[in-house]
């Protein structure tokens, strides 16, 4: 196996681990919808415990995709965070005060108040979830940096990534491509959440809500998704040349890449049905159909990492420079050595084994849904 | 620029500071919970479910805040310290991603089965949950500490001119690296001992305010046995430590020990008042206005031999002096020169690989091979930066051996105590000294990162990158702001999550 092999792989696990998080993020996507599903103080209660036994999870995730990011990718790490860096510093920022708040809000001397801590809540939801499909946005759109790996051999200033745009990473925001991105996982995150509570709160009023909710925010999802997929597949991309490593635009590059690469295209494809699947048949089923979020969730990772492989992929640069596109970042000339790759391919190898231990753990726990009777209970509650 | 760098430094030992006011009593005092409910799983007894719920409510609160401040640390690697991030990243990288994968799963997993499970699976799985939350906890402390300490001694890489960066070449070496496992255990311990610090302290003051006295005596019984093998292991392994930093960090070491003329048969400073840097640069023979020295005490504990030499700061920028393979150690000017040349020759390899000069390619290959180990001496200005802060240092050493000391008496006097006719609750004055130990135990705690990450400046990478090089191209101002946002942010949920602490202490059982 050889080195294009294992950069290959870990561009695969990124994006797998990209992927999960997108689907995680139906914790965000409940907590924005606790104000508007939850009417009387039980009903919010049962919501926050539904989702307040997951966020550990989208956080982990979050932290372990960064981590492999940087042990496989490390000049992402070093060109993106520390360049675009008010963009992740804010969603740092919105994640930092996400942690706090499900085990503070209802404690006694609380000292911001239980309101507070909804509100760090909401902020998280809404604008942690919208920036991240931002910061991915820029995946396909570029950014304005420079990498110059000799920089390292004049002492008075030896910095190698230097963004150029004075905004670190606030640019993005300026771009309706990226806008678009961010509002699809913002929707994206709702809809899962919507699904996830039906599944989890055994409470036929709060289903009954959610499922009304779901047709406008399931189809504005789709309505979104769809547009974002038009819009990507019919712009120029970022090609990098095989044996030169010129990088040069190219028409319909995200398609190209997705006819040229037939089982990505599977992937999407399947994945699209999954989610539309889960979403038709929970919004339109006679009774409550509680699987939805198997369906969606499932189809979900799947579109998600199939959009991820087309943008590093088939000689594509993930992270595109628009100032310099020969500093562009291609999985080949961001990646960590072959030494490095090789070591981090074997302790993967435990992935699996931590999936299911996650999964049993899941079972076991949500083996009795959540339902207004255990809020009542004594115990420990968020 | 030099703004930048000490707002950059500000901000990491902000987070790392808060962060790890959290850290301990996470893995402290998940430990004694770990017995507890051990001990209830064994006995049956409902008493002690009480008693470990009670301190898991506390461990929870606390546990949420760590994850909060830990955040901002990984992601600060990148964001702050970008050139560092590509320059050591195919080695740095690793540890971090494999906390994620090994450690942080497991905790987050068992941790719900430990808050939320107690009535949804069976009492053999909830105890096998909490012990796997600490375990957890414990190995993504082992994680990051191994990539701590490859920091400070780097080992298992080496440079890929190409590249234009450090690359594994032996996994082995770096998560193995004795340093490692001795910061691992130093480390570990120490927070048994905070942990242990919290418990008793907590129930002294129940038994000061007679309440719950049974389940506070229990409480105190487990948390002194604790302490007492924490503080006994990060003795040890403290004395490992010194010794590393002799072998590995001997500028360090001096300034620990505010040693500016090396000496024969050293003596440990037990206390003393130093003298400012600047005076004492000129009166290197008596640098402090007094000292109680213990003698022969730190030419043994540096080099195991008590007549063995101790270099002070004026010899490490001198040089000169014999090194243990029998060389004469580089003067700090010789090593800049060195570290200059390899910088150069690494300009004039990328030159000349450019052009196909075969030739010239591989004579500055050799020559930046040949003074590679000196290669961040180049980015160094002035010998005096290569000079930690001498007086932080030195006083953040003594308190964290003096007060750090104390603990063993402390845990001993407790379990003999306790043990007695009369009831230990009759020791009131003991009780409130008991109390005085919680904010003790963690003041010892950060002088102890003090001692290792202020001694260590300039270097992020002993030898190889000083902390001035490692930055990310931002302005000061940028990084001063997210300075002021953290501190404003994590000191307000400091204030949130002590006033819930107290709270919960107040409900009692």
């Amino acid at each position: 196996m050889d080195y294009n092999f294992f950069i290959q792989y870990w561009w695969f696990i990124i994006s797998l681990l990209g992927a999960i998080l997108v689907f995680l993020l139906f914790v965000q996507g409940g907590q924005t919808l606790i104000p508007q599903l939850g009417k009387t103080e039980i009903e919010k209660t049962m919501m926050v415990n539904s989702i307040g036994r997951k966020w550990e999870f989208t956080f982990t995730t979050l932290v372990t995709f960064g981590g492999a990011f940087f042990a496989a990718f490390p000049l992402f790490y070093s060109t993106s965070f520390g360049g675009a860096y008010w963009v992740w510093m804010i969603i740092l920022f919105c994640f930092i005060i996400q942690a706090v708040s499900f085990e503070f809000r209802k404690k006694e001397n609380n000292f911001l108040g239980e309101k507070t801590y909804n509100i760090f809540l909401l902020i998280n939801g809404f604008l942690g979830t919208f920036l991240l499909g931002v910061a991915v946005g820029t995946f396909f759109t570029g950014s304005e940096f420079v990498v110059n790996k000799e920089n390292i051999t004049n002492p008075f200033m030896p910095i190698i990534s230097q963004w150029t745009n004075p905004l670190h990473g606030l640019e993005a925001l300026a771009n309706p491509r990226n806008l678009l991105l961010g509002l699809v996982v913002l929707f994206l995150s709702r809809t899962l959440g919507l699904l996830y509570f039906i599944n989890n709160i055994n409470d036929q009023t709060i289903q009954e809500r959610a499922k009304k909710t779901l047709k406008l925010c399931g189809t504005m999802f789709v309505v979104l998704f769809v547009t974002f997929l038009a819009v990507t597949f019919l712009s120029d991309g970022f090609a990098v040349d095989k044996q030169t490593g010129i990088v040069s635009m190219q028409e319909y590059k995200y398609f190209n890449n997705l006819i040229e690469m037939p089982v990505v295209s599977g992937l999407l494809l399947i994945g699209v049905i999954l989610v539309l699947y889960g979403l038709i048949k929970t919004m339109f089923s006679k009774t409550i159909f509680r699987k939805g979020i198997w369906f969606a969730g499932i189809g979900t990772v799947l579109a998600v990492l199939s959009l991820f492989l087309i943008a590093g992929y088939n000689n594509t640069a993930y992270y595109p420079s628009t100032f310099n596109p020969q500093s562009s970042l291609t999985i080949y000339n961001s990646s960590s050595s072959l030494f490095t790759l090789r070591v981090m391919s074997i302790v993967s190898l435990i992935i699996p084994f931590v999936l299911a231990y996650i999964f049993y753990a899941w079972r076991k726990m949500d083996k009795v849904s959540i339902t207004k009777e255990e809020m009542q209970e004594d115990g420990h509650k968020y | 620029m030099e703004d930048l760098v000490l707002w950059s430094r500000a901000q990491f030992a902000l987070t790392a500071i808060y962060h790890w006011l959290f850290v301990p009593l996470t893995l402290g005092l998940g430990i004694i919970i770990g017995v507890m409910e051990t001990i209830y799983y064994r006995t049956k007894n409902e008493q002690w479910k009480t008693i470990t719920k009670f301190w898991m409510r506390l461990f929870g609160v606390n546990f949420a805040i760590g994850v909060a401040t830990g955040l901002i640390l990984e992601f600060q690697f990148g964001t702050n310290w970008s050139n560092y991030s590509w320059f050591v990243g195919d080695i740095f990288g690793a540890p971090l991603a494999i906390e994620g994968i090994l450690a942080f799963f497991m905790e987050a997993t068992f941790i719900a089965i430990m808050f939320f499970g107690w009535n949804k699976v069976s009492k053999g799985f909830h105890l096998a949950s909490t012990w796997l939350t600490v375990f957890g906890a414990s190995i993504s402390a082992l994680w990051i500490l191994i990539a701590n300490a490859w920091m400070q001694f780097p080992t298992g890489m080496s440079f890929n001119p190409d590249t234009v960066r450090n690359e594994m070449t032996d996994f082995w070496a770096v998560a193995l690296s004795p340093i490692a496992i001795n910061k691992f255990f130093h480390t570990v311990t120490s927070c048994w001992v905070v942990g242990s610090a919290a418990c008793i302290g907590v129930s002294a003051w129940f038994l000061l305010k007679k309440q719950h006295i049974e389940f506070a005596k229990k409480s105190i019984k487990i948390a002194a046995i604790v302490g007492l093998a924490g503080i006994a292991l990060t003795i040890y392994t403290g004395d490992g430590s010194a010794y590393q930093v002799a072998q590995k960090q001997p500028m360090k070491l001096a300034a620990m020990e505010g040693l500016y003329k090396g000496q024969t048969q050293a003596p440990l400073v037990a206390f003393g008042i130093l003298k400012p840097h600047e005076k004492a640069m000129q009166d290197i023979e008596n640098p402090s206005y007094f000292n109680i020295g213990i003698p022969y005490v730190l030419s043994f504990l540096s080099y195991r031999d008590i007549n063995a030499y101790v270099p002070g700061i004026t010899d490490l920028l001198n040089g000169g002096y014999p090194t243990k393979d029998g060389s004469k150690e580089l003067s700090a000017k010789e090593k800049m020169e060195s570290g200059k040349k390899a910088i150069q020759a690494l300009a004039d390899y990328k030159k000349a690989k450019k052009a196909g000069n075969e030739y010239e390619t591989q004579k500055q290959l050799r020559i930046l091979n040949d003074n590679y180990s000196n290669f961040g001496y180049g980015f160094i200005k002035d010998e005096s930066e290569l000079i930690p802060n001498v007086a932080i240092t030195f006083y953040a050493f003594r308190f964290m051996i003096i007060f750090g000391s104390l603990f063993i008496l402390m845990f001993i006097v407790i379990t003999y105590l306790i043990g007695k006719k009369k009831p230990f609750e009759n020791y009131k004055w003991f009780l409130w000294l008991c109390i005085l130990c919680i904010p003790l135990a963690y003041m010892v705690s950060q002088s102890g990162w003090i001692v290792a990450e202020m001694g260590r400046q300039p270097w992020v990478i002993q030898d190889l990158m000083p902390t001035s090089a490692a930055i990310s191209a931002l302005s000061s101002s940028s990084v001063a702001t997210t300075f002021i946002i953290f501190c404003v942010l994590f000191t307000v949920l400091l204030i949130a999550e002590l006033s819930i602490m107290f709270k919960q202490i107040k409900k009692g059982f």
